[in-house]
């Protein structure tokens, strides 16, 4: 009975606390008389959500697809590079140091040349979203594959397996879980790659949008879109979170049953 | 099995035993050095052992009983010195033996019959049929667990099974393909000794039934007495072959065995034999 309690206190957690932080917040700026064009408060932010309601879910639906079109580009790759430097030892030790420079350049630094070579639009989002999204794949899927143990490649050496034969039974199921861990991580990074290209360089999506809305003094308009962000990225994070208990719940078993 | 004629080996001629019988596994003046290292792993390792023998290596952690293991399953070539498998010349994987060791190494998205099929699904002549042949393949994966006491859990998974059942499991899978030689690398040493005593019975009766070759790799002195013929023990890295015992105690032998006179005795001489060659071996 405890316990039950315990988890229906666990589930209404994150909730109790968004709304907490809502009230704060709300009486912080009601209390101190803070202006809506410095710092608006949720009611004004609710307002403004419902004003636009149309042309914030244009903008939406067009970051969320740029999104998604990055995302997949960065999971076809992330795979692919991923296999390749976890399988092989000769394209880890040549292409691992490069992919971590890669990675610790700011990817807003790329924007500027996408756009000369693209022009303002889609298509420097939905570069920017896969460059920003890619790395955890990689990382995450060649790790899997380079943590397996060595015994049990011995065992279907000893047989006469090939490599592909390891790979496909044994060394690409085992990173599953890795894998799904890195989609989580990837698609809230694809989100801010998006984001950060259309505030920059486009005429459309949330990003344009709060660009848009700054320079017109409407505050609560750009805290809509903040929300908006968060939002889709919050939901897409569960859905794959969903898709990662479906697929390995062998991984994240809970105590052992054994006798 | 082969054709070919193998000649006795120096171990075997210097022996005088196995006359008539041509070895499985031939090791002629075995060097290994893995790469990159200018010292031996293991050093002049000649042995020879016979077809259906149960052979046990014993000897302080580190004395390159897994590399003995790598050896005489073609994973890892020899430096120096020849390894014959059924009369050819190792060159690559034998393809002949199954191997268990002391994890259980089981996949865990895989139910416990599938992990017991993996072989097949590697191995000829059952690749190439697998997919045709799998009902058949199942039923006989089924009987080997039931064999070894897992009526009933071929459909849990790993780790819903305790520590010794897996390694049970382990064993199945090890067995599947009906290899010709099964190579055990401390098999039992992450049980506890009841659980490990019910598995070298189990173990005992495949073997017996079977009559498969085995290598067992094992600290453990009582489980080498109690299962091999022979019993050879390795020196501390480089790993030599200082010593060679065959137990005659006779089969089939009890877990009562190992409270005789005879066994204790055994026992012991081996222990004394490893003693010396750590205290020769001790650093001054």
């Amino acid at each position: 009975m405890n316990s039950a309690k315990q988890q229906r206190m666990e589930k209404a957690a994150p909730w109790v606390l968004s709304v907490l932080l809502l009230v704060v917040w709300q009486a912080i700026c009601s209390l101190f008389n803070v202006s809506d064009f410095i710092f608006p408060g949720p009611i004004a932010i609710a307002k403004s959500l419902v004003e636009y309601a149309k042309p914030i879910a244009g903008h939406a639906w067009q970051t969320f697809w740029t999104t998604m079109i990055g995302f997949a580009i960065a999971v076809a790759v992330g795979l692919g590079l991923g296999v390749a430097v976890g399988t092989s030892r000769f394209v880890y030790r040549g292409l691992y140091p490069l992919l971590i420079a890669f990675n610790a350049i700011p990817k807003v630094a790329f924007v500027p040349i996408l756009v000369v070579w693209f022009g303002i639009g889609t298509i420097p989002a939905v570069l920017t979203a896969f460059l920003i999204s890619f790395f955890p794949i990689v990382v995450n899927v060649a790790t899997g594959l380079a943590t397996l143990e060595p015994e049990l490649e011995d065992v279907l050496r000893s047989l006469g397996a090939r490599k592909s034969d390891i790979l496909l039974k044994v060394g690409l199921p085992r990173s599953l879980p890795f894998f799904f861990a890195s989609l989580k991580v990837s698609i809230t990074l694809a989100f801010v790659g998006t984001v950060v290209s259309e505030t920059v360089a486009s005429n459309e999506g949330i990003g344009y949008l709060m660009m848009a809305a700054g320079s017109s003094m409407k505050m609560p308009l750009v805290f809509a879109g903040l929300f908006v962000i968060g939002v889709m990225a919050m939901a897409m994070y569960e859905a794959f979170a969903i898709l990662e208990r479906r697929m390995t719940g062998w991984a994240h078993r809970g105590g052992h049953a054994g006798g | 099995m082969t054709a070919t004629t193998n000649p006795p080996s120096p171990a075997e001629a210097g022996e005088g035993r196995g006359e008539g019988a041509r070895a499985l596994v031939d090791f002629r003046n075995v060097f290994l050095a893995y790469e990159g290292h200018t010292e031996f792993a293991v050093e002049d390792i000649n042995l020879s052992i016979r077809p259906g023998e149960f052979v046990a290596i014993v000897g302080p952690s580190g004395c390159g009983k897994s590399t003995f293991m790598k050896l005489a399953t073609g994973l890892v070539p020899p430096t120096k010195g020849t390894v014959t498998v059924e009369g050819a010349r190792v060159t690559g994987p034998v393809k002949i033996v199954g191997m268990a060791f002391q994890a259980p190494t089981l996949l865990p998205w895989r139910s416990t019959l599938d992990n017991v099929l993996l072989p097949l699904e590697i191995v000829e002549p059952y690749r190439s049929t697998f997919k045709r042949d799998r009902a058949q393949f199942a039923v006989r994966a089924r009987a080997l667990l039931k064999t070894v006491g897992l009526d009933g859990y071929q459909d849990n998974f790993p780790w819903q099974l305790s520590g010794g059942m897996q390694q049970r499991a382990s064993i199945c899978r090890a067995l599947v393909h009906e290899p010709k030689m099964l190579l055990l690398d401390e098999p039992f040493g992450a049980l506890d000794a009841f659980t490990r005593e019910e598995l070298w019975c189990i173990l005992r009766d495949l073997w017996s039934a079977q009559r498969f070759t085995v290598i067992l790799v094992t600290h453990d002195l009582r489980e080498a007495v109690f299962l091999a013929d022979t019993v050879y023990v390795m020196s501390a890295r480089p790993g030599r072959i200082v010593a060679q015992r065959a137990i005659d105690l006779p089969r089939p032998r009890d877990l009562e065995v190992t409270y005789t006179d005879a066994f204790s005795q055994i026992v012991h001489d081996l222990r004394e034999r490893i003693g010396m060659i750590r205290k020769a071996q001790a650093p001054a």
